[in-house]
């Protein structure tokens, strides 16, 4: 029996027959998440139904040594679910309890199976919402979310993930049930549910989460703006932001975008525009008002040939349809591209689309850009034919000099789809060994063996062997009873 | 390597920390030079020091060979203002970022104190409740740590999610993790226009504007025994929109509109030598968390709208004697009475909402010495006075008070820390109280400092 027969076994007996996978074909399955091009077949698939179980299955892998991968819905972009070959892949869909809706203080527990939309589903009819919405709010889970501290559109306003989680229940890599934060803020002690969102699922796999509800905005206004280059959306968006003004989101999309996403919705955007802005107001509506009439003369006044102004919540999706489809929509009129992820200073904005466009000249392929421009976080769409000999390799290399443009600009290397497999090799052309091993001091407290999700996130793992001087067991002065009292 | 003699002056009288003298002083005039001290200060026990404003916050060091003063490391790097960011040393005064040009660091400080001060503490201010805390302002961070080594977390981009969030671990870590030299913050435009609206009304009124539709930047509450409790709300916005929200708010709580913020705002509840707490707990108990504080003779002010509050004691009497400004309620009398126009929950004997375990009206109104109903009602947490301060009767009644408000704040969800106290009861509490996750906070201190030479006890557990 090889070790992971043995391991299947034991499990088998744990969490039942059912909530193990190990025919290759099933395994198949979930062999990649929205990272499609990495590709591994995990040795098993874990499928526990309750915190107990994943508690099991975790254990097991640490009294055995084996490498596990936590997974939610699958659809991450920077392969931070890809399986390890000889490990076991935990798939939390199945923990999908909303624990309890508390609006009288603006809090939700919600099991980490259950998806983003649900939440603000269940909270709506109170009038309160779950602020982060990533793209894939309709299909991600919130326990993805918080593996990878996920984003949206509108966190330009509201901030991401990390900042509407309070609580979190985590199974730790050898297998304990550990509580971090709470309902009420600020708890005492180092802020480790702060470490472990965004950690990609290499501190634990977070099994119960405590959420911030949001009170439902007074006033949704929302504004399409037409312009005839991106040089003039991004100084509106400029003027917008001088103007302190702080929307919901600020979204823009070049030519090769809108015209990837008239193909596939037919969103029906302005004829001839070079970019388009989606303007997005929230709040009390004398506020939301008066900001949207500012926002709509900078608009003008940087060129805007034409704006459209949502009259109803119809209008308002119609305007989003468009930019939700854009990632989808560039299949339309490209068999294939990459999606980058990078982060510049929005003052950066003009100066790097200009060089993304003379790179991917140079290189002989388009580039779609689609992004958060309120906060800088591009998502250059690099198109290429994959039947063409060498186009893949100068797709990747227009990506790769994008990733460049980002760091050479003080930006960051990812602004919402993480490090995961992908991107680890990047790590060090934005942070030091030394910032990286102070990292990896973190995933030595909580991971001494290296097991939840190893090979993501860091180019080279630390080793957390003993240090000299290192002191074994309580402290001394814990020991005698003097330090629990101070 | 520098020598150590080159990089420190010897300690003055002024040079303690909670009673405890240090033998060296540093100020260090960057990071660089705080990196060389600090491998140079190898074996030496280490606390840092800002503007000192919060330095009595915790229990005393363990040991202290060296303060290493932050002042010198002081300045706005860089304050990109098309990218609403800014970059500053971790000694800059908080009040210089209060005011940058059209924007603002919005987290609230008191005079004095320093950038890397505010986020080492974690502290924060009333507007916490529209920007958040430092946890969410920081975006960036340069840390030097125990081993001399110089790295950083974050960026200088609000969105990035590239490697661990260590400038959270950093927030709140109160200096045991390594010095702070430099922070970058996100910025918020500074607000065309604000009013106040000031309102005696009890703090369960504060529900009404949480589920309005007045996206208040601050919602807080004073109250104190013997008195009418307060709450004063902050709006921000174009003129028109804080017009007509103040007039709006000021009429649902038959209070009044005002350019000034009432005296008591972001002013901490306790007196030099008082005892300073924080509590916190759900938004639907902060109403029962102020009444029991008030119940065991506190001054309370705080986040009603966040959950955070801030109890007061005066300094306990040196001796025993009437207790009017001592802890504990000056007499039964004047705080059942504030506790009855407080909460309901308090003038009911079944104590409302508050839940399990809960402490009866009449434990909460016991005065000052009447031991045996106060330590029945809070039996869910031992005793912390500890042996031989029996004798000082202030002493007494501060480890009372602090079990029952931290029985209050474990039914409210939340935590009860002693942020401050007098020489003489400090060492008697336990004053982080108990913690989540304990065990795991203790590896990651091994790991950053294994040998626990950076404000050494000054944490939680000991830490």
């Amino acid at each position: 029996m090889t070790g992971i027969d043995a391991l299947a076994a034991r499990l088998r007996a744990e969490i039942g027959v059912r909530r193990v996978l190990t025919d290759r074909q099933e395994l198949r399955t979930y062999e990649c998440d929205g990272l499609a091009h990495y590709k591994v077949i995990p040795a098993l698939v874990a499928l526990p139904s309750t915190v107990e179980q994943v508690a099991a299955v975790v254990r097991a892998c640490a009294e055995t040594g084996t490498p596990f991968v936590a997974r939610g819905s699958g659809t991450g972009l920077s392969g931070g679910a890809l399986p390890h070959a000889d490990g076991v892949l935990i798939v939390t869909s199945q923990l999908r309890e909303i624990v309890e809706v508390r609006p009288e203080d603006e809090r939700a527990v919600v099991q980490p199976g259950v998806i983003n939309l649900q939440v603000t589903k269940v909270a709506g009819p109170h009038g309160y919402y779950y602020a982060p919405d990533p793209s894939s709010q309709q299909i991600c889970s919130i326990g993805g979310n918080v593996a990878e501290n996920s984003g949206g559109a509108h966190c330009l306003k509201y901030g991401f993930t990390t900042n509407h989680v309070t609580g979190l229940e985590v199974v730790t890599p050898d297998g304990e049930r550990v509580r971090l934060g709470g309902p009420a803020p600020d708890t005492p002690g180092y802020d480790l549910l702060g470490a472990f969102v965004g950690s990609e699922g290499t501190l634990g796999v977070a099994t119960e989460v405590t959420v911030k509800l949001t009170r439902l905005p007074e006033t949704v206004r929302t504004l399409l703006a037409a312009f005839a280059s991106t040089d003039q959306a991004g100084a509106a968006t400029s003027a917008i932001i001088a103007a302190g003004v702080v929307p919901a989101a600020i979204e823009m999309m070049d030519a090769l975008a809108i015209e990837a996403a008239e193909s596939a919705v037919k969103c029906g955007y302005p004829a001839g525009a070079g970019a388009v802005l989606i303007v997005e107001l929230d709040g009390p509506a004398t506020e939301v008002e008066a900001q949207f009439t500012e926002v709509n003369a900078l608009c003008e006044a940087n060129g805007a040939f034409e704006t459209r102004i949502a009259a109803d919540d119809a209008e308002r999706a119609l305007i989003w349809r468009g930019r939700k489809s854009a990632f989808a929509a560039v299949g339309r009129i490209s068999p294939d591209y990459i999606v980058q992820d990078g982060v510049i200073p929005r003052t950066a904005l003009p100066a790097v689309l200009h060089r993304i466009g003379e790179v991917a000249t140079e290189h002989g392929v388009r580039v779609a850009n689609v992004f958060h421009a309120g906060d800088g976080n591009l998502h250059p769409l690099v198109l290429f034919d994959d039947s063409v000999p060498g186009q893949a390799g100068r797709a990747e290399t227009v990506s790769a000099a994008i990733l460049d443009l980002c760091i050479e600009h003080g930006g960051s290397i990812t602004g919402e789809h993480g490090v995961g497999i992908d991107k680890a090799k990047h790590m060090p052309r934005m942070f030091s060994d030394d910032d990286l091993d102070t990292m990896q001091l973190v995933r030595c407290a909580f991971d001494p063996d290296g097991i939840a999700n190893p090979g993501k996130i860091f180019p080279t793992p630390r080793l957390c062997g003993e240090r000299p001087g290192r002191r074994q067991g309580a402290h001394p002065a814990q020991a005698a009873g003097v330090a629990e009292i101070f | 390597m520098a020598a150590l003699d080159e990089l420190t002056t010897p300690a003055g009288d002024g040079d303690t920390v909670c009673g405890v003298r240090a033998r060296l002083v540093a100020a260090p005039a960057d990071t660089a030079e705080a990196a060389a001290l600090i491998r140079a200060a190898q074996g030496l026990s280490v606390v840092i020091r800002g503007g000192g404003t919060k330095l009595d916050w915790g229990p005393p060091p363990r040991e202290l060979d060296l303060i290493i003063d932050t002042r010198r490391l002081s300045g706005v790097v860089e304050h990109a203002a098309g990218d609403l960011i800014t970059v500053v040393k971790a000694g800059t005064p908080m009040s210089e970022l209060h005011g940058l040009p059209g924007q603002q660091l919005a987290l609230d400080a008191p005079a004095g104190a320093t950038a890397g001060g505010t986020v080492a503490a974690n502290a924060s201010g009333p507007r916490r409740l529209r920007y958040g805390t430092a946890r969410d302002l920081l975006i960036g961070i340069t840390v030097v740590r125990p081993d001399g080594t110089v790295t950083k977390a974050g960026g200088k981009v609000v969105k990035n999610v590239a490697g661990y969030d260590l400038g959270k671990l950093y927030t709140g870590a109160f200096g045991t993790l390594g010095l702070i030299t430099e922070c970058v913050f996100r910025l918020h435009p500074a607000p065309a226009a604000a009013a106040f609206v000031r309102a005696v009304a009890p703090p369960g009124q504060a529900a009404k504007i949480l589920a309005g539709q007045f996206a208040a930047s601050a919602l807080e509450v004073n109250a104190a025994p013997g008195a009418e409790p307060e709450l004063a709300v902050l709006v921000e916005g174009t003129p028109a929109g804080v017009r007509e929200r103040a007039a709006a708010i000021a009429a649902l709580l038959d209070g009044e509109v005002s350019e000034q913020a009432p005296d008591w705002w972001d002013v901490s509840p306790w007196p030099d030598g008082g005892v300073g707490i924080k509590l916190t707990g759900r938004l639907s108990q902060v109403p029962a968390l102020v009444a029991t504080a008030v119940g065991a003779g506190a001054t309370v002010r705080g986040s009603a709208g966040a959950g955070v509050l801030y109890a007061g004691f005066p300094a306990p009497n040196p001796s025993p004697g009437p207790a009017t400004t001592g802890i504990g309620p000056s007499s039964p009398g004047p705080a059942s009475s504030s506790a009855t126009s407080t909460s309901a929950s308090d003038s009911s004997p079944t104590a409302g909402s508050t839940g399990t375990g809960t402490s009866s009206p009449a434990a909460v109104s016991t005065g000052a010495g009447r031991s045996s109903p106060v330590s029945s009602s809070a039996s869910t947490v031992s005793p912390v006075v500890g042996p031989g301060t029996g004798t000082a009767e202030g002493t007494v009644e501060a480890g009372r008070a602090i079990e029952l408000l931290r029985a209050a704040a474990v039914r409210a969800g939340g935590h009860a820390v002693v942020l401050t106290a007098p020489a003489g009861v400090r060492e008697t509490l336990d004053m982080w109280g108990p913690v989540p996750g304990l065990a795991l906070m203790r590896r990651v201190k091994d790991q950053f400092d294994p040998d626990h030479r950076f404000a050494p006890g000054r944490f939680v557990g000991g830490i």
